[in-house]
């Protein structure tokens, strides 16, 4: 137990400490492209992915640093791509928008907005028809929700009992456009009815929370019951985007989630469970560190990618 | 060998691509309901019977869905073949198709892979604007999509076992009036021809065309129903003493360009003949391909002949106006004289 609260808060953190490293190289103009941060949701991608097997799937958005890292695509991996070094998980050819790496269950990550809902389906299609015993989480934001494609792919889901587990992280805001202008339901999850499948509510501040509704999520679809739609509860720490100056928003609603961090959230019960000291979170805080600067000097010396691999893998060209 | 129809030959080419490999499947709306259609131009008819309704797995009218559990299921290992009735409905499911298959093996820097077909009946079939366009050059213009259109039984069957094959997404184009649907499914009108089709497996390669007829004077490029307003006009104009080669392309992409430059190379004309609306259309691209590898060889301009840049309208007479005839190729093929 104490490990596995203890990897939770450090997967938690290497995502925190990544990314604010990524605003930094950015802000030096060591990264090109724009960066969708995952500041303050990390409770999510953690509480989800550490429940699942190597050779499950997620799909993810156009904020996957954290569903990357916490599916296990290496730092190292995601730091080149984030440079556009040959050695970037996508060769150069992904970028922020579609860091992923099949290997671990992580098909390039899909930026157009609701459209790996569908996909999700399909993968867990195939897990059921495979008797693979997979499962696939789709995870999308409170923007998503709102799309065609993510109420085609849930009915779809529910008719045919499918192992798949729609995680709506619902951050409040879609891009600057606040949840109250673009839902008349109260909850997200309130919409899991109208396709005959369990919707959850949880505080998606709460890795330990996350975990649990996690948890029965993945066993149902494990077993073979079906879909569920799970609504995390969750806040972007940060802006939208790079150049986001959040004026959409009070800085007294920021403080009031600010308050909830799910990292320190979570380093308090540790010490207070005396599960471990400050010293050893430090200890976790730095070792974190250390794999971060390896990723950033790994990624730097890494070499660009030759301008004509533009022309290759169009198509499969394995066997 | 079996004389048979195109919806027939697809049919063989599903049933033994599914004995054969236990991962191909097909999915889409009404295409295994007892009692149902099979499909709207009976092409899966009866394959639930042998395959049950998890393998021939009903679809709710949901075209992004369909495309996107396509994808997801080709991602995860199974070979989907995946159904719209109506070619227009691609429309719907646009992103996945031009956003996400197309475009996962190249993001993944060819780590993943996408080996799903995609069917679509294509044509102006008296059902008014929205059941009724050709959109294969749409496709063509994506890159990562593999483009087929077979005009005949033994294609058919091929191209769609070559499809079903490929590690890529193909979307494999029919003509409504090509299909010999029958029953209460019989298009009006339609040319349905028949064709000799092996019994044993074979396949047709993917970027292949075919010459449909030899000649000195012209070259006709035609594909699906216009490929046999081609092969009409030919034979009026070969009264005439006016000897036509016609080339059926039968790959849209990646196009058999070489067939292409080798036919007008001895010929000096190229008539290309679509039902395509005109505008930055698939004939302008065989036009603008030709005059920049074949300049020299050319007598005379390029010539299109498309449907105007129109929707299609439903009048029958109007109709008949809209989609190529051989009329038109006739006199296409004179204003190159």
């Amino acid at each position: 137990m104490t490990n596995d609260y203890l990897s939770l808060y450090r997967q938690m953190l290497l995502i925190r400490r990544f990314e604010e490293k990524c605003n930094a190289l950015f802000l030096q103009g060591r990264i090109p492209s724009t960066l969708h941060l995952y500041v303050g949701q990390e409770a999510v991608a953690v509480g989800f992915c550490s429940l699942l097997r190597r050779d499950d799937f997620i799909t993810s958005t156009h904020r996957p640093h954290g569903h990357a890292i916490a599916k296990g695509v290496s730092p190292r991996a995601i730091m080149a791509e984030l440079f556009a070094k040959e050695t970037g998980c996508c060769r150069g050819k992904g970028g922020s928008m579609h860091v992923g790496n099949i290997e671990v269950g992580m098909p390039p990550a899909i930026a157009i907005v609701g459209a790996g809902a569908p996909i999700a389906v399909g993968i867990a299609l195939a897990a059921k028809m495979r008797e693979s015993g997979q499962v696939c989480a789709c995870f999308f934001g409170d923007g998503g929700a709102n799309e065609g494609a993510v109420h085609e792919a849930m009915n779809m889901a529910a008719i045919w009992s499918l192992p798949v587990i729609f995680v709506v992280e619902n951050n409040l805001y879609a891009a600057s456009t606040p949840v109250e202008k673009a839902f008349a339901v109260p909850n997200i999850a309130d919409r899991a009815s109208a396709y005959g499948m369990p919707g959850v509510i949880v505080d998606g501040m709460d890795v330990l929370a996350v975990r649990e509704c996690a948890n029965q999520a993945i066993a149902r679809a494990r077993s073979k019951e079906g879909p569920t739609l799970v609504e995390c509860k969750t806040y972007r720490l940060v802006g939208h985007s790079r150049s986001d100056a959040r004026n959409y928003r009070t800085k007294e609603e920021e403080s009031e989630w600010l308050a909830k961090d799910p990292i320190t959230r979570l380093g308090r019960i540790l010490v207070d469970e005396k599960m471990t000291t400050q010293a050893g979170l430090d200890e976790i805080e730095n070792d974190v560190n250390v794999e971060i600067e390896d990723a950033v000097a790994y990624a730097e010396a890494s070499p660009e990618p030759l301008p004509e691999e533009t022309l290759e893998d169009v198509f499969w060209s394995k066997n | 060998m079996a004389l048979m129809s195109i919806a027939e030959a697809l049919r063989q080419a599903i049933r033994e691509e599914m004995r054969r490999d236990p991962t191909v499947f097909c999915l889409g709306e009404d295409i295994g309901i007892q009692g149902g259609w099979g499909g709207a131009f009976t092409v899966t008819l009866g394959l639930s019977d042998e395959f049950g309704h998890e393998r021939i797995l009903d679809t709710p009218i949901s075209e992004i869905g369909i495309a996107g559990a396509a994808i997801g299921a080709a991602i995860n290992g199974m070979r989907p073949i995946a159904d719209v009735q109506y070619g227009d409905f691609l429309f719907c499911m646009m992103d996945q198709l031009a956003n996400q298959a197309a475009k996962m093996t190249y993001m993944s820097a060819g780590t993943v892979k996408v080996p799903m077909v995609m069917r679509a009946p294509v044509g102006a079939t008296a059902r008014g604007s929205q059941h009724a366009q050709s959109l294969e050059a749409f496709f063509t213009h994506i890159p990562g999509l593999k483009v087929v259109a077979p005009s005949t039984a033994y294609d058919a069957k091929g191209l769609l076992k070559s499809a079903v094959r490929d590690d890529n997404p193909v979307i494999v184009f029919e003509h409504k009036l090509l299909y010999g649907s029958k029953g209460p499914r019989t298009e009006r009108g339609a040319l349905s021809p028949m064709g000799e089709v092996p019994d044993e497996d074979y396949t047709v390669p993917i970027g292949k065309g075919i010459l449909r007829r030899e000649g000195r004077d012209v070259t006709l490029i035609g594909k699906l129903l216009t490929m046999y307003r081609a092969l009409g006009a030919a034979d009026k104009l070969a009264q005439e003493g006016i000897e036509c080669e016609v080339i059926d392309p039968r790959t849209l992409y990646p196009l058999d360009k070489d067939l292409i430059l080798e036919s007008v190379k001895k010929t000096g004309r190229l008539v290309i003949v679509e039902e395509d609306n005109q505008f930055n259309g698939w004939a302008a691209e065989i036009a603008a391909f030709v005059a920049d590898e074949a300049f020299d060889y050319l007598d005379a301009p390029i010539k299109r002949v498309s449907a105007p840049q129109t929707p299609a309208p439903f009048a029958p007479v109007m109709e008949k106006f809209y989609v190529p005839s051989e009329e038109r190729v006739i006199a296409a093929v004179k204003a190159t004289f």
